[in-house]
């Protein structure tokens, strides 16, 4: 191994492994409240920490910026990320995505189905305000988006999906009391096969208990969980659409 | 002090069209009610409460009345009849009513000068719990003296309000005047008030009078160990504008978003609903001094803030035309614009500059509320932070009235309390500094603010001609507002909208149109 690939934090000299931090304790600020942060830093295997500033924030509560510099080494040829599975792209890049390579507008429809009332997930990625300022679909020049809302009977949602001539369904559900959202999400893939259209749509499920793995157990192309912005989905299903189209050329 | 030269007369004409505009939207409201207006009436009435479904018990009554008698005539007279029957005050009264023990349709027989006297009652005692919070606020205003603008406006959203109360004495130790509790996501869609204090939500907390009345105590303990009156906002928008601004004005609340078409375009709530039940609420904003604030802000984060920078004029304009409709004086406007364009622009302050005091200068009396950069905001916290320095600049220099505090996690998570230190460093550091710079400062003759003011002046001009010709129900169903379209019958909660009788009653409406306590 050579020593090139191990690598420190770097401020201004190579190895001096310098950090800077920020941080709140809940203590008032005093002298054994700088002590006491210095000493939490230590206890991070930190050394020649330097408690910069201290600000009281509120009763009992102490902001601190520090600088230490940190002792480890790390083999930077020992470490592998994987691939996102989602392609990180903005609204501007997938409406152009959808523009140059798939030439017409994508068609994408949304609900919560079953008993759930809950609409919170499916407007979050849909609605045009969208989601923690990433635009939801409406808003997107290149799809054309149908958000159909709350309770909509399986049977409903692949009849508007059809009528829509929809590329893909967005399956929203909120409720997980025993387990409904998984019984929801099973009829939905069932009534589908047994129509015979399951390869028809890329399906995709979503909720604050969902992930990947359990939607594709269900039976559906994709799943997202908490914190899916609208910008996740729509890069999904575009650069699945491409994926699709090139496999039919 | 006028910094831009603005043509008087362009301005006069600009305020007459949105005039045009609003009253023509008054014709409507005039004529109809909505479910959501009717649960009011009952909440004014002292119904509160829930049933083990956690239903609200002003959603059951009004349910009631639609299945029995239909709501044209307004709940208040039937509701006043049912006290004639039952012989007990309003909340027993509509226990009653819900366990089915007095129908709707037994009140038929009861005649309206029985009921009247009751109506009358109901109501006065309505407008005296308007007025109390009014002098209230007013007394803890001599106690606790408003300190001066801009204001310092910072959010807290934790979803619990225990928690929330935690985050909000903090910042008002580092020099917040209004604290303003984040709503969970989608509650503006629920067509009924959650109940109770609450401790979970979706990237925010429930607004719930329960949870206003916690908040509120805990800012009261704040501001008097501060010596400064600190306001507190929430949400009046959604399916139950009006309901909450009465929860809210219940509970001594300052503050509430509250915007004409902001549900319309952002949340797809029908448009008829929107503007009935935004009247409602806005009369008791009126009467219980509570500011409203505006959400033009909104319209930037969808469209370019350079491009689009009049669709915010007209839409102030709009709003306050509407405000004035329903009895709102000036001061209680906060009309909403932001600091949103990119900034690689070249010349970007410039641009916004000219836009913050062409509001300034359009809306004198008004507190302007002035949004932070959200849209270009980076994960990048230093650069962001360098951001929300420029935007407390343009803030102090144009002298706006409420001034939400730029976060530098901005784009990352949802405020930690260390923060909103960091916010409110900056801000205290950026408005001493250049505390009276804008009193000292003139925009050159014919140089570039004063060129882009007047550019934003004519294309509002324009563009509220356009509006006024199509009147705004079809404007918005054209896309003219924020590039969004919704149908005119589209959206939820139309089928709450409600065409009103002949023999309709609501004797707090027509109290509250005569103008608030601060007027007579």
């Amino acid at each position: 191994m050579t020593s090139k690939n191990l690598i420190k934090p770097y401020g201004d000299t190579m190895n001096d492994g310098v950090m800077q931090l920020a941080f709140t304790l809940p203590v008032e600020n005093s002298a054994r409240a700088k002590k006491a942060a210095e000493v939490y830093l230590t206890k991070l295997n930190l050394v020649d920490v330097a408690i910069s500033s201290a600000k009281k924030l509120t009763d009992g509560f102490t902001y601190f910026v520090a600088f230490a510099r940190a002792i480890p080494t790390l083999n930077y040829d020992e470490i592998e990320a994987t691939e996102v599975q989602i392609k990180e792209m903005n609204f501007y890049q997938i409406n152009a995505l959808i523009k140059e390579k798939i030439n017409r507008k994508l068609v994408i429809i949304g609900a919560t189905i079953g008993t759930d009332a809950h609409t919170v997930g499916i407007d979050a990625i849909m609605n045009m305000k969208g989601y923690n300022m990433d635009y939801g679909l409406e808003r997107y020049p290149e799809i054309e988006a149908y958000n159909l809302g709350s309770q909509v009977p399986p049977e409903t949602l692949i009849k508007a999906a059809l009528d829509y001539k929809a590329d893909a369904i967005l399956i929203s559900q909120t409720v997980t009391q025993k387990d409904a959202h998984i019984r929801n999400f099973t009829e939905f893939i069932e009534m589908l096969e047994a129509e015979k259209l399951r390869n028809r749509f890329i399906i995709i499920a979503g909720g604050p208990r969902i992930n990947n793995d359990l939607a594709i157990e269900l039976g559906f192309d994709a799943g997202f969980g908490p914190g899916t912005l609208p910008s996740h989905v729509a890069s999904y299903v575009a650069n699945k659409m491409v994926e699709r189209k090139g496999a039919q050329s | 002090m006028a910094k831009i030269n603005l043509d008087k007369s362009q301005v006069e004409t600009v305020k007459t069209i949105a005039k045009s505009i609003a009253d023509d939207i008054q014709k409507f409201v005039d004529e109809h009610s909505t479910e959501s207006v009717e649960r009011t009436v009952l909440r004014l009435y002292g119904v509160d409460g829930v049933d083990e479904d956690k239903t609200p018990l002003p959603n059951k009554i009004i349910e009631k009345l639609l299945a029995e008698v239909g709501l044209n005539e307004g709940v208040s007279k039937y509701f006043a009849k049912a006290m004639v029957l039952s012989k007990r005050d309003g909340q027993t009264t509509a226990e009653l009513l819900d366990q089915n023990h007095i129908s709707f349709k037994d009140t038929l027989s009861v005649l309206d000068v029985d009921s009247l006297k009751i109506e009358k009652d109901l109501s006065k005692k309505a407008i005296h719990a308007l007025d109390n919070t009014y002098n209230k606020k007013l007394k803890k205003q001599i106690e606790c003296p408003v300190p001066p603008t801009p204001w310092k406006y910072l959010i807290v959203a934790t979803g619990n309000i225990y928690e929330d109360r935690v985050q909000a004495e903090s910042a008002v130790d580092s020099g917040a005047d209004i604290i303003a509790v984040i709503r969970s996501t989608a509650q503006s869609l629920l067509d009924y008030i959650p109940y109770g204090a609450t401790t979970e939500g979706f990237g925010g907390t429930y607004a719930t009078q329960e949870n206003f009345k916690i908040m509120r105590k805990a800012l009261d303990k704040s501001m008097k160990k501060r010596g400064r009156y600190v306001r507190l906002v929430n949400y009046s928008s959604g399916l139950c504008m009006s309901e909450i601004a009465a929860c809210a004005a219940m509970e001594d609340l300052d503050m509430l978003l509250n915007d004409s078409m902001y549900g319309i375009l952002f949340r797809d709530i029908n448009m008829k609903r929107t503007f009935v039940d935004q009247y409602m609420s806005r009369l008791i904003c009126s009467r219980a001094n509570i500011i409203i604030n505006t959400g033009e802000d909104n319209y930037l984060t969808t469209s370019d803030a350079i491009e689009s920078a009049h669709t915010v004029t007209a839409s102030q304009l709009i709003n306050e035309a509407m405000g004035i409709n329903a009895r709102l004086k000036p001061e209680l406007l906060g009309l909403g614009h932001a600091y949103e364009i990119n900034p690689t622009v070249e010349n970007a302050f410039l641009y916004e500059l000219a836009h913050a005091q062409l509001a300034r200068e359009l809306f004198p009396r008004s507190p302007l509320k002035y949004m932070p950069p959200t849209k270009y905001k980076k994960t990048d916290i230093f650069f962001s932070h360098a951001m929300d320095t420029m935007f407390n600049l343009a803030s102090i220099t144009t002298n706006q009235g409420i001034h939400l505090a730029g976060i530098l996690t901005e784009a990352i998570h949802t405020p930690l309390m260390q923060d909103r230190y960091q916010a409110l460093d900056s801000i205290n550091y950026v408005f001493n500094i250049a505390k009276n710079l804008g009193d000292e400062i003139e925009f050159k003759a014919g140089g570039f603010i004063e060129n882009r003011a007047k550019t934003v002046l004519n294309e509002t001009e324009q563009f509220l001609i356009k509006v006024e010709k199509m009147g705004l129900m079809t404007s918005i169903s054209n896309g003219l507002f924020a590039g969004i379209k919704r149908p005119i019958d589209g959206g939820k909660g139309g089928p709450g909208v409600i065409k009103k009788a002949p023999t309709y009653s609501n004797p707090i409406m027509d109290e509250l149109k005569k103008g608030g306590k601060h007027d007579q």
